[in-house]
């Protein structure tokens, strides 16, 4: 109770509602009243919001229906995988990099040969090597957040303030205890960082794999609903997608400040 | 001479150093060999597991095959450089357009208040949906299939410089902004000679991701929706099962994406003379 | 002061019950050291023969310009950096020489500049940090003496399961401090612990520094730009010059232990601080004159 009434009197509350408001005005405004044929084409708001809640859809997509659900699992499986597995790998390969001269020397060059390709244009290959759809979007998902993780994983381990390492050094630490007890808590910060990266890389690179070439998914709800027409159920998908991945990022950011309890802006000492 | 230049003279006389290297060590010592001998060990790896026809390789040409293709057909074709033309084009507007509406808005949200808390939740809700997801929508919205990409690519770099630009000017030091004012100066001048300036590098963090995004955005939608550039080259190559062309589209992509991300750096570098 | 390494001295001090402390911490004697850097083939000699002697359990203090090798110095002493001629002894035993690069160990802990307390872990966890990782204790043990240690400098056994961001940045360092007495280190290196600190913080410090060097009787080689604050804390300041960094002057600092704050308006004091003087401005001058040479 006394949490809404902190948030009635919030001006900052107030303004989000009006510019929501105003959004969506400006939605629906332009799309009724403006005498222009592309406006004419998109659905407005009203429509798109009664098609997601109605319990018999018109174009066949609503929260009330199963197979809604089922694009929205598959998504969901096929980002987590590609994010898991660029987690196990991008995560360790990372800090080894950081970690090992030698190892960073043997690795970097292979990822400046790799990175400037950008990942989408693999989807081809893949499909051709993975022989299939499934496999090809997972890896090529895969393969956005891997880098993602990776570099953002090797940048963290080089910020770290090269006193730690010492002072670890100076109490005795071992190269594995360093490795424990300085790398990875100190590298962290940016692990996370990297992390909410490869999830928004996934999801991004997700829309468009399965755009291209998959039988599930909002992508590919997405897609369907292009081609038979149905505007409304491909703001539905659109905004599907949005919510997801606004999720799997916050997700991502409230784990990162469970096992980072120690950071500033945890304890919330500065700023 | 003085004291110290001579001590310096005797302490050089007493280091056990070695001689100054000479250019031509320096340089060869400055080469990455552990990642040339990596290099070299993909690519013969990637020759091995096509000649010995490992699972999933044998659609998969070598890399020689691959060039040799290229220079026989593709290096005279103009249909080939005509999708790289395409493809820069697109990119080129989409991002330019996305830098010249972002920064404003960046810059609008970080300096007043009001906007700022009008604007940003929804462009908060607006960022997460991924650019492609908007394809279909750009097709029926734009009456050209060229407008519809050049849209796409623009979402796909606009938020990122947004936001970039937004914090940028929240992370601005309270104290340069304090020292404007009570140096009298006018709130024109301090956004001119304060705020635009130290958000310069935000912007540019912004550029660097914006314009790999943008490839990204561009060879997916072109995969998606287009008959020419590079990702249709590319997607082309796969649907009449010539792996060739698929490989030769990719090694094209990846050099368009690095050429465009060098000059990218170069007009960074031209933003922010101070640094080295 | 003039020693040969490894001998005992007299105990200077007795504590508060009237017995006799002796001294635990190491001697070190550091012979003619030199270190020149040799990036891109341009020499930078950082120190030229450098010959320091420090008895056990004493306070001493290496004063200088910023830019005087004074750091290089306390690095080659911990064992981050290698030193390019001279020896350097610790009770009498070779410990360091071109031939013979230095490790960093639990024997000769520093203490940052900027303070390098692991940020992800707890005051506790960083005391007991280096006699875990050394296997020199159990944890019970570790605990133990960590918790009382932090109690005896000033109650800090009360911020034992804080995280140092939640802590003051006094009670960071006199944490780090402890956090290296609990190696037991034959001498404890400090790298301008209270540089960015305010003059009262600074004050207070001194305080808490003072009385752990009573407690520990560890011998301390402290690095400062601070003339005062070398000459009233320490047994002996050492001027150096800049660089190539020597030494320029010992002076002997005779000022009855403990120490406390009014000692530094006595006669003795401010003689030693004349003294000093003199030498610590020259090379000022001298190390910002070539700054300026520098940049034109």
């Amino acid at each position: 109770m006394e949490t809404v009434l902190r948030l009635m009197q919030n001006r900052r509350f107030w303004s989000m509602c009006a510019g929501f408001l105003g959004f969506f005005a400006v939605w629906y405004g332009s799309v009724k009243w403006v005498p222009l044929a592309p406006f004419g084409r998109l659905p407005d708001p009203v429509k798109v919001i009664s098609e997601w809640l109605n319990p018999n859809p018109v174009f066949g997509i609503s929260i009330f229906v199963k197979t809604y659900y089922y694009h929205i699992l598959y998504s969901t499986y096929r980002a987590t995988t590609a994010f898991f597995l660029a987690l196990a790998l991008g995560v360790p390969l990372g800090i080894l990099m950081g970690w090992s001269r030698k190892f960073s020397d043997f690795a970097s060059a292979l990822l400046a040969l790799l990175r400037p390709v950008p990942p989408l244009a693999w989807v081809p290959l893949a499909i051709l090597i993975l022989r299939g759809g499934e496999a090809a979007v997972i890896f090529v998902c895969f393969l956005v957040a891997f880098f993602a993780t990776v570099l953002n994983t090797h940048a963290g381990v080089k910020s770290i303030d090269p006193d730690y390492f010492r002072a670890a050094a100076c109490l005795g630490a071992s190269r594995k205890d360093v490795l424990f007890d300085v790398i990875i808590p100190g590298a962290l910060p940016n692990i996370f960082t990297g992390l909410q990266i490869a999830m928004g890389a996934a999801w991004f690179a997700l829309a468009a794999g399965e755009m291209i070439a998959a039988q599930y998914g909002l992508g590919f709800l997405i897609m369907e609903a292009y081609n038979l027409v149905q505007t409304p159920t491909i703001v539905i998908g659109m905004a599907t997608l949005g919510i997801l991945g606004y999720i799997s990022s916050a997700i991502i950011r409230l784990v990162g400040n469970r096992l980072m309890r120690w950071r500033e802006e945890v304890i919330g000492v500065k700023s | 001479m003085n004291a110290a230049d001579k001590d310096m003279r005797e302490a050089m006389a007493v280091s056990g150093l070695k001689r100054r290297r000479t250019r031509v060590a320096r340089w060869l010592g400055g080469i990455n060999w552990r990642g040339a001998v990596s290099v070299a060990g993909f690519f013969l790896l990637w020759e091995l597991l096509v000649r010995t026809k490992a699972p999933g390789f044998e659609a998969i040409p070598t890399l020689s095959n691959a060039l040799e293709v290229f220079w026989n057909k593709y290096l005279t074709s103009a249909r080939y450089w005509q999708a790289w033309a395409v493809s820069f084009e697109r990119v080129a507007y989409g991002f330019v357009v996305s830098q010249m509406l972002g920064i404003p808005l960046g810059l609008l949200m970080g300096t007043r208040r009001k906007f700022h808390d009008l604007m940003f939740p929804v462009i908060e809700i607006l960022r997460p949906i991924p650019p492609l997801a908007w394809v279909p929508i750009s097709i029926l919205f734009w009456p050209t299939n060229e407008m519809s990409i050049v849209f796409i690519t623009f979402i796909g770099a606009f938020f990122i410089i947004v936001i970039n630009v937004h914090d940028g000017v929240r992370s601005i030091k309270k104290e340069h902004l304090w020292l404007a004012m009570s140096l009298g100066a006018t709130p024109m001048r301090i956004f001119r000679q304060i705020i635009l300036p130290s958000v310069i590098p935000s912007i540019a963090v912004g550029m660097t991701l914006g314009i790999a995004v943008t490839w990204n955005v561009v060879i997916a939608a072109e995969m998606i929706a287009s008959d020419v550039g590079l990702g249709r080259l590319t997607w082309e190559g796969y649907v009449s099962n010539t792996a060739t062309v698929v490989l030769i589209g990719m090694i094209s992509i990846g050099l368009a994406g690095y050429l465009s991300t060098k000059l990218v750096d170069w007009v960074e570098k031209r933003m922010m003379p101070w640094r080295k | 002061m003039a020693l040969p390494a490894g001998e005992q001295v007299a105990p200077r001090e007795c504590d508060r019950n009237g017995t006799a402390m002796a001294a635990v911490g190491g001697g070190v004697s550091i012979r003619k050291v030199s270190k020149v850097y040799d990036p891109e083939g341009a020499r930078v000699v950082a120190l030229y023969e450098c010959s320091v002697e420090i008895a056990p359990g004493e306070f001493v203090a290496l004063v200088g310009p910023s830019g005087c090798g004074k750091s290089t110095l306390l690095n080659i002493l911990a064992g981050f950096d290698t030193l390019t001629s001279g020896e350097i002894y610790l009770n009498g035993k070779l410990l360091a020489s071109v031939n013979r690069p230095l490790q960093p160990g639990p024997d000769r802990v520093v203490v940052f500049q900027h303070g390098a307390l692991f940020p992800w872990k707890t005051v506790l966890e960083n005391v007991m940090y280096g006699p875990l990782r050394q296997k020199a204790m159990t944890a019970e043990e570790a605990e133990k003496k960590a918790i009382d240690l932090l109690q005896r400098c000033g109650g800090l056994d009360r911020v034992a399961t804080s995280y140092p961001t939640e802590l003051s940045s006094g009670m960071q360092r006199r944490v780090e401090i402890i956090r290296a007495l609990m190696n037991e280190p034959q001498v404890l290196l400090l790298d301008e612990p209270f540089r960015a600190m305010d003059t009262v913080s600074k004050t207070t410090m001194h305080q808490h520094l003072l009385e752990m060097y009573r407690m520990s009787r560890r011998t301390i080689v402290f690095i400062t730009h601070d003339l005062e604050e070398a000459i009233y804390l320490a047994d002996t300041a050492i001027v150096m010059t800049t660089r190539p960094g020597t030494v320029k002057k010992t002076l002997a600092v005779n000022l009855p232990r403990p120490r406390i704050p009014e000692m530094m308006s006595s006669r003795e004091y401010l003689d030693l601080k004349r003294q000093a003087a003199e030498g610590v401005h020259e090379e000022a001058r001298k190390a910002f004159e070539r700054g300026e040479r520098e940049q034109a």
